[in-house]
Formats: C-alpha cells, structure tokens, sequence
C-alpha cells in the first residue's frame, strides 16, 4: 500500500512510541527526562523549521509560543482537571483525553498568539520579523512574571502542581503528528509554495503565490506544535515559571534548526536530539554553553552553511511525492 | 475594445523621476507585441505596474475589461498574465520540475487540509499536475532535467526554464522580459522560433521586451518605443525601423552594429 505510506508511517510511529511508553517505568528517571526532553525538542525544531526553514523567515521567539502553550495547557489541566475527568473518567483513557485536550488548548492559544503577531510583521520583507518575535518573546515572559502571584498564572514562581502526565508516548507521539504534519505540507503541490517564497518572494508572487498568505500559515502551524511542545514540557516537569521561556530557550530552538540546516526535517530531528543530549552534558559548564554553541553556529555557517546533512537527503527527487 | 491589454495615460514616479509618462497602447489577444527603447527607457517598469508589482501614480490598466492597479501580482497571475524577469529568477533550492510544479499550483483544488489528509482527491490532482509539468517541460526540451537543480542547468536552458514555469500558470497574455539577453545569434535564431511556436501552440498574446533589433522585428507584428518613459512611436516593424525619431533616439547606434 505505497499510495498510503505516510499515514502508515504515522500510525507505525504512534504504534511503537506507545509500546515503548510501556516500558518506560522500568528506566531510570534521569534518562527518562531527557529521552522526553529530546522528543520535546523535536517538536520544537521541527516546527520552527517550518518557519525558519522551509519558508525562509526568520523567528527568533518560538520560547514565547511554548510559554503560552504550557501556561494554556497546564491551566487547563489544574483548574479544568477534575471536571473533564468527571466527564472522561479518571481511568488511563479519561486522563489521556483531558490531557490531549489541555495540549490541543494550549497549542491553539498560541497558535492565536501567532496569527495575531504573524498577520502584521510578515507583511513587510526583511528583518522585521526576528525583532517583533523577539519583543512578543519577551513581553510574554514579562506579563507573566508581572501576575499575581495567587493568581491563575502564578507570578513570577509560575505554577506548580501540574499532572506529570508527560510520557514517551506523549511527547514522541506529538513529534510525529508534528514531522508528519511538516512533511505532508512540504510535499505536495501547494506546500512548494513555501520553499518558493523562501527562495524567491517576488518570482513566487508572479506564479499566482499569495507569499503573505503562506507566509502566515507556517508560522501559525510554528506556533501551534511550539504551544503543544510547551504543554508536553509543563507536564513532564510538573512546574514552570517564566523564567524557563526566556530568549535563550528560544535561541536554542533556533540553534538545532541551524545546525540541521534550515529546511532538513531530517537533519534537525537529528540536530535536536544530539543537542539536547550534549546540553545535558555541557550542565555542568552552564556559563561556557552559550560560547560553545556561538562557536559551533559560526564554524557551521563558515564550513557548512546548508546544516549537517543535505535537504535533498531521503526526499525524493523531481517527480511529486 | 476591452479586450486584452490596455494601458492610458500610465503615468509613474519614483520620487522626482517620472519613469513612465503619459503611455497608451493595447495589446490584442494573440501576436507578438515588442516594447523596446535603451537602457533605463521604463519598459521593465511597464512590466511591473501591469504585473502589480508597481501600481501607476495615473492612469488605467485592464485586461479583459478588468482594472490591474491594486491587486497584488498573486492576484493579477490568475486573470492570465504571466511574466519572466529581466534578471533569471528561478527557485534556486528547487529542481528543474519543482520549479513549474509551483506555478501550478494555482490549479488546485484544495490546500493544506488535503495536503494533510493526503486522500484520493489529492492523489489524482497530485497525479495531474505531474503529467502537466512533465508534459510542458518535454515540449521545451527539458524533460530529461527534470530532476536537476535550476540554476545548475546552462544559462540558455535557464531562460527557456522560465518561460516554462510562466506559461504552467496557463497564461492568455505571456511577458518576456529580454528573453534574449546574454544569448548569442543561434541561440537567438532557436529563441526567435520559441516564441513563434509558443504563440501557435498555446494561442496567446505575447508582449516582449528586447534590445535585439533582429529578433524584436523579426517576431513583432506591433511595436512600441519608449524613450526616457515616453512614447515615441508606435507601429509595425517596417514603419518603426523608418521612424526618423526612433532612428535618432535608438536605431541610430544599434543599427549600424545589426
Ligand atoms: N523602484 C524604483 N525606484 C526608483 N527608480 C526606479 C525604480 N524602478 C525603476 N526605476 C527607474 O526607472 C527608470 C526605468 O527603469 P527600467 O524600467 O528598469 O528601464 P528598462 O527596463 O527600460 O531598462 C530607471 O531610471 C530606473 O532607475
Ligand atoms: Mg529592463
């Protein structure tokens, strides 16, 4: 059943994430935490490639559309937990709706979140873009930091006491509907039109290309699975606070897609999950981190500025998907 | 009368600098219709306010009837206007059949919610475009390049590459834009008979900017000059090329090389 191979994929990753989430109990916490940070930063890279990527622009605030999504997912949870388990049952499926639930509100806030600081800023050509988001970043984490603290939002010490609700299956489940979602746009007819506005906006204008338009869809589409991979870290750590969503976080999303080398779904899968693990690493040097990762950009954009691996690795070439 | 290109009264400014004046012609569907004039006279500018790109400070533009200014290009590109550019611009991350894969795209039934679901429906529109594009790029020769980047293909196929990827968006009136440019005199004599052939096959009017006197009256059923954005003359090949005011302000040098 060729005609059918990428949802067959799909479904097989879904198969084998929750087969392996079985098993989960029996590893060590430590490692569990950054298997699902790595499938975290997956959805995260993924997505931002969307943008960064395959569309050419450049977003510099992807922590903040996580931020919105974990605060939108884990308020959910908290203060909505009980009723939608009295509706859903309190069984393992009512807890996995209520949570897919919490992650799908949370993704959609801050796919909101997007249009709304997407539809003005991708108008204009340019730089605009990576300085608005790196505001919006900024502004969120602000507001958040300037709530009550006995409010829904926690303040400055954010939340606690969220459901750890995160697993395997969760967090690699959500990458592939993420990888699957990427992929299935890029490879078709109309999701060409995303690389040619990357390539060239006023060429892609002149073959009936509406460049704003795409332009908006992929960083909406950006901005949901980043909510979504903020709701899957709020549950995996059980505790956020906005400090956690800061531009940093934000330029190390930005890192992965770089080093995979914008528009290589592949190649920053890859990207995400050996940087995870190497900031694990690096914890210990915490202050020397940023000065790695600055060298590792600058020897990548001298030595190899298409990433790592080639884009036309495992994609097919010419004929359509 | 409102059939196809008609332009009144076009005026343009960039700040202190009118590049077009006061200009006024109509293309009709189906012919070779040339606007030449030396370098900087306002001929890609002309191609620009028709295409969106720039919108006229004065004056009317419509095509079939229908006003141009204040739609964007993307909009423009579906009531039958194509172009290609002066200076090549092909997607250069994609391959030779990605390239007219994306004007195709216009044709299109559904966007991402099928792209997503990847069904039926999507399969045989996916299947249609494929045999589209392979079919356009083997008229032109390029078939076998199908699967090469763009820009890595020799400067002459690049342009022919571009007139392919224009006439994927099904165009009733194509822009070329010195499509001969860089070329030299066979490929010139191969280009000359493209276009002839392109106007036959496809039954569309085409409106070509060239400095290349031989091709331009070679081809043209209609010319106009632009000189410093003003028109100076209008005609058929003949009454052009003894246009006294054309031979001082164009011909005058060129001629003598050609
Ligand atoms: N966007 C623009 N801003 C300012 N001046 C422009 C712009 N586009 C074109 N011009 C000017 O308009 C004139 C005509 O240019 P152009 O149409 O490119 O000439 P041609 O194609 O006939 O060689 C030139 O003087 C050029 O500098
Ligand atoms: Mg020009």
């Amino acid at each position: 059943m060729k005609r059918y191979q990428a949802q067959f994929a799909l479904l097989a990753a879904l198969l084998i994430s929750f087969a392996v989430s079985q098993f989960s109990g029996r590893m060590n916490d430590y490692y569990l935490d950054i298997v699902l940070t790595a499938g975290i930063s997956v959805i995260l890279a993924v997505s931002l490639n969307l943008v960064n990527g395959h569309t050419g622009q450049f977003s510099l605030g992807h922590a903040g559309f996580m931020a919105v999504g974990a605060y939108g997912a884990a308020i959910v949870s908290i203060e909505l937990g009980p009723q939608l388990q009295r509706i859903f049952g309190s069984g393992e499926a009512g807890v996995g709706i209520s949570f897919f639930i919490a992650l799908l509100i949370g993704g959609i806030c801050a796919a909101l979140c997007g249009w709304i600081v997407g539809v003005p800023s991708l108008r204009l050509r340019g730089d605009y873009l990576a300085i608005v988001t790196l505001g919006f970043n900024e502004i969120i984490r602000v507001i958040l930091q300037n709530t009550k603290p006995d409010g829904v939002f926690g303040g400055a010490l954010g939340l606690g006491g969220i459901p750890a609700t995160t697993s395997i299956f969760w967090a690699f489940g959500a990458a592939a509907v993420c990888i699957y979602v990427v992929s299935s746009m890029i490879n078709s007819t109309w999701g060409r039109g995303f690389l040619a506005v990357r390539d060239d906006e006023i060429a892609a204008g002149s073959m009936g290309i509406n460049t704003t338009r795409y332009k908006v869809t992929a960083f909406v589409v950006g901005a949901f699975f980043a909510g979504v991979g903020g709701g899957l870290y709020a549950h995996q750590k059980g505790a956020i606070n906005p400090e956690g969503f800061n531009f940093l976080k934000s330029v190390d999303v930005v890192v992965m897609v770089i080093l995979g080398g914008m528009g290589s779904t592949v190649g920053v899968i890859l990207a995400a999950i050996v940087l995870t693990v190497l900031n694990e690493y690096l914890r210990d040097f915490e202050q020397y981190r940023m000065i790695i990762f600055s060298l590792l950009l600058i020897i990548m954009m001298i030595a190899r500025p298409q990433g790592l691996l080639p884009a036309t690795l495992f994609q097919k070439k010419g004929r359509a998907a | 009368m409102s059939e196809g290109l008609h332009l009144e009264n076009v005026t343009i400014q960039f700040g202190g600098l009118k590049a077009v004046s006061d200009l006024s012609f109509h293309v009709q569907p189906g012919g070779i219709f040339g606007l030449i004039g030396p370098n900087g006279a306002g001929k890609t500018t002309v191609f620009n306010m028709i295409t969106g790109v720039y919108t006229p400070t004065a004056g009317k533009i419509t095509f079939n009837g229908i006003p141009l200014p204040g739609h964007q290009p993307h909009q423009i590109t579906p009531l039958g206007i194509a172009r290609t550019f002066q200076n090549i611009r092909l997607f250069p991350s994609l391959s030779v059949f990605d390239n007219v894969r994306t004007a195709m795209r216009m044709h299109l039934t559904g966007g991402m919610g099928q792209a997503l679901l990847r069904g039926r429906t999507w399969r045989e529109s996916e299947a249609t475009v494929e045999t589209d594009v392979m079919d356009l790029l083997e008229i032109f020769d390029l078939g076998k390049a199908r699967c090469e980047m763009a820009t890595s293909l020799p400067y002459g196929d690049q342009r022919r590459l571009e007139i392919v990827r224009a006439l994927a968006t099904r165009p009733k009136l194509l822009l070329l834009d010195e499509p001969a440019a860089g070329m030299n005199p066979t490929e010139k004599e191969v280009l000359m008979r493209l276009i002839q052939f392109i106007r036959d096959k496809f039954d569309i009017a085409i409106m070509l900017v060239e400095h290349d006197m031989k091709v331009v009256m070679g081809i043209c059923r209609r010319i106009v000059v632009l000189e410093y954005g003003v028109k100076i003359a209008e005609g058929t090949p003949a009454e052009i090329q003894a246009d006294p005011k054309v031979i001082a302000a164009y011909l005058g040098t060129e001629g003598e090389k050609g």
